[in-house]
């Protein structure tokens, strides 16, 4: 008994140290020889892996840092300026100043607006819809509202709001990661510069078609009429193809333009109600 | 009695309109004629507004190889020329005519009288398939030229007329094979001449036994023109189900049936080429069954291109109170209109009025892992899996799961207990697998 005992101990341990010694020179021969500041870099990444660097996820934009020795062009928008500062400082390089941006929603075709003519019960994919046909309201630019956005946002910062059928974008929440611009079939959801104190002017229409037929489909789409291209002063809106663009860089928040907008299709966000005659141009959409 | 081998589903027939004759439709008071009624490239408006046209004048002409050339269904002005909205609610180029009497072009001969000589030789045939702007009649609206030129290196042994109308409700090519029987046949033997082929069979579903019987008696004139009848069953009328059913070959993946030596034309198609090159008539009307459980009655009627479906809806009986949902075409592979006021054009094969009660679609529930749709799959695929790695853009892997094979039959979504939105989900991971072959190749 104790015979077999001595020899099950002394063989078992004679092929574990065999098999020991064999892992070891393998892992010796194949190991992989990684830049040690990756780790360093990834541990400061918010770990996310949502895809707003335009990088697989934190991990490959780590690698990517390190092996280009700048951080030119790499930008974590979830981690913002503060986690490229830190990341900058233990690599020792400059990190350049990014502005913050914000998802914002280019279409107020709601329930109200867009007064549906026609009931989809079909499977809630946006991308199938946008390939079946135009939209209940009938404007084949705008929301759908089967929620491919809310879908794909990883942060919560999206859900559909049940009466307008639009989905809202929580300010908050919003890292800028553009899951969503890329999820939507209609390209209406716009990645914007975040804004002094939050504040944004934009148009909040994609639809391309002439004043007549926009018109018909959604009591606030842009007609194309030109009014806030001459109201402004500083070049920052340009019109093609019947519909007017804000540019953000060159925008001054001065607001002129959203009164002029005979279809109210220039929203302002969390900007302090107007002071003379009030004006009901626009209601923020997000809160 | 022969059939296809693979999957296949047996819907509810629902024939209602067999027995209804074709009627002819009044002109309307204004046709819309869109200028993309074909695969392919759109058309290019060749008149401009205010212009006077009369019935089959050419108002667009096809832009490139496989294009199709437009007619005016009507004679009368060029109201406008702008975009409107189709069947899916899209705004499409279209051209608007007022209607103003029914003066015809020249040359077009509109008598009954059957005309079975035919002199011209196949490329002439061809070239007047192209500029009467004949497509195919049986849904898919591929311009009929192009299939009747065989590619250099291939070889066309037989001609394949399908006249099995396997989608239920649809009844227009059931009652052209009765009532233009001869004029089909002159037509089918025309695309002969034109392919070259000695051989052609006629492909009709057993349900149809009158029509079976009357063109058997009536092919006995016609050498080289047989007719057989095939066991129901849907998709039949898929081209490579028909192919497989008819002569037994199989047509390899992504290849076109010319690969085995065949050429499928529908009965609708057989018709227009007859009228095209016989009669020099282009394609500015056709046969559509409008039909319905709840429809006062369900018709077959021969309607002007551009003519609103409401026109047709209310040559039926008017739009029944309890409708819930209108679509173009038949209920497996036909799709829901968004507006009444859209026009007919050369692929509307027919209009179905559900009732509100069957309109809606089963609440989606989760996958029971039963395998029907992989039973009912004509081409063999797995549509549980593909619907998944579609949803998860596992664009690769749907690749190799072979799903550009899938010909969105339907019968997937059919067949499934839970109500899984299975085609959908393929069609949308289809499209997107196309996009990314036509980028590869690119590169």
């Amino acid at each position: 008994m104790n015979e077999i005992t001595l020899i099950s101990v002394v063989s078992l341990g004679a092929i574990g140290s065999v098999a020991a010694i064999i892992l070891y020179l393998v892992a010796q021969k194949f190991k992989v020889i990684e830049d040690p500041r990756i780790d360093i870099v990834a541990e400061k990444l918010p770990g996310a892996n949502c895809g707003g660097c335009g990088l697989a996820g934190c991990r490959a934009l780590a690698e990517a840092i390190v092996k280009a020795e700048s951080l030119e062009g790499m930008n974590c928008p979830p981690g913002g300026n503060e986690v490229m500062k830190d990341i900058a400082a233990a690599l020792g390089l400059e990190a350049e100043e990014q502005d913050p941006m914000i998802a914002v929603l280019r279409c107020n075709g709601s329930r109200e607006n867009s007064p549906p003519k026609v009931k989809y019960d079909s499977y809630m994919s946006c991308a199938f819809a946008h390939s079946l046909f135009a939209g209940e309201g009938g404007c084949s630019f705008g929301c759908l509202g089967c929620g491919d956005c809310v879908e794909a946002c990883t942060f919560d910062a999206m859900y559909m709001d049940p009466a307008s059928g639009l989905p809202v974008i929580l300010d908050d929440k919003c890292v800028a990661c553009v899951a969503c611009v890329k999820a939507c079939p209609r390209s209406i959801i716009e990645m914007r510069k975040k804004g002094k104190k939050d504040r944004r002017i934009f148009v909040s229409c994609v639809n391309k078609e002439k004043g007549g037929p926009a018109k018909k489909n959604c009591s606030v789409a842009c007609i194309g009429c030109g009014k806030c291209v001459k109201e402004c002063k500083f070049d920052a809106i340009t019109m093609e193809n019947y519909l007017a663009y804000i540019d953000y860089d060159k925008c001054t928040l001065c607001r002129k333009c959203v009164p002029v907008c005979p279809t109210n299709s220039i929203l302002e966000l969390n900007f302090p109600p107007r002071k003379p005659k009030v004006d009901v141009a626009t209601e923020a959409v997000s809160g | 009695m022969k059939t296809f081998k693979l999957g296949g589903v047996h819907p509810p027939e629902n024939k209602l309109s067999e027995k209804a004759p074709i009627e002819v439709l009044p002109l309307p008071s204004v046709v819309s004629i869109p200028l993309s009624q074909h695969l392919g490239a759109p058309a290019s408006p060749v008149v401009a507004k205010g212009d006077k046209v009369k019935a089959g004048q050419l108002i667009a002409k096809g832009a490139g190889f496989i294009s199709a050339n437009i007619h005016s269904s009507a004679s009368g002005t060029v109201a406008k020329i702008d975009d409107m909205p189709d069947s899916s609610g899209y705004r499409k180029k279209s051209i608007v005519i007022n209607v103003e009497g029914d003066e015809w072009e020249e040359g077009i001969d509109l008598g009954s009288e059957l005309i079975r000589e035919c002199s011209l030789n196949p490329q002439e045939i061809t070239a007047k398939v192209n500029e009467k702007g004949i497509v195919g009649m049986g849904g898919a609206t591929f311009p009929s030229h192009v299939k009747l030129m065989v590619p250099p290196g291939k070889k066309a042994e037989v001609l394949i007329i399908n006249g099995v109308e396997c989608e239920p409700y649809l009844t227009s090519d059931h009652r052209l094979m009765l009532e233009k029987a001869d004029e089909m046949l002159v037509g089918i033997t025309i695309q002969m001449k034109a392919l070259g082929v000695s051989k052609a069979i006629i492909g009709i579903e057993n349900n149809k036994p009158d029509a079976i019987a009357h063109l058997k008696n009536k092919v006995k004139d016609y050498p080289g023109i047989s007719v057989e009848a095939l066991k129901v069953k849907y998709p039949q009328g898929g081209e490579k189900q028909l192919i497989k059913a008819l002569i037994n070959r199989e047509v390899p993946s992504g290849k076109l049936p010319i690969e085995v030596g065949a050429v499928v034309h529908n009965v609708g198609t057989a018709f227009a080429v007859y009228e095209a090159v016989q009669k020099n008539k282009p394609l500015v009307e056709r046969v559509v069954t409008v039909t319905g459980k709840n429809l006062k009655k369900p018709s077959n009627f021969l309607a002007r291109i551009g003519t609103p479906v409401s026109a047709l809806i209310e040559a039926a009986g008017g739009l029944p109170t309890d409708t819930g949902k209108v679509v173009n075409g038949g209920p497996m592979m036909g799709k829901a209109i968004t507006s009444l006021e859209v026009p007919v054009t050369k692929g509307t094969s027919g209009i179905l009025i559900f009732p509100e009660r069957e309109a809606a679609r089963k609440p989606v529930q989760n996958c029971i892992r039963c395998a029907r749709c992989l039973n009912v799959c004509p081409m063999g695929l797995e549509p549980y899996l593909l619907s998944v790695l579609a949803d998860r853009k596992r664009l690769e892997d749907c690749e190799a799961e072979r799903i550009m094979d899938c010909i969105e039959c339907g019968s997937c979504l059919y067949i499934c207990p839970s109500g899984r939105p299975l085609l959908d989900q393929i069609r949308v991971g289809k499209a997107e697998v196309g996009n990314m072959i036509r980028k590869r190749s690119q590169h």
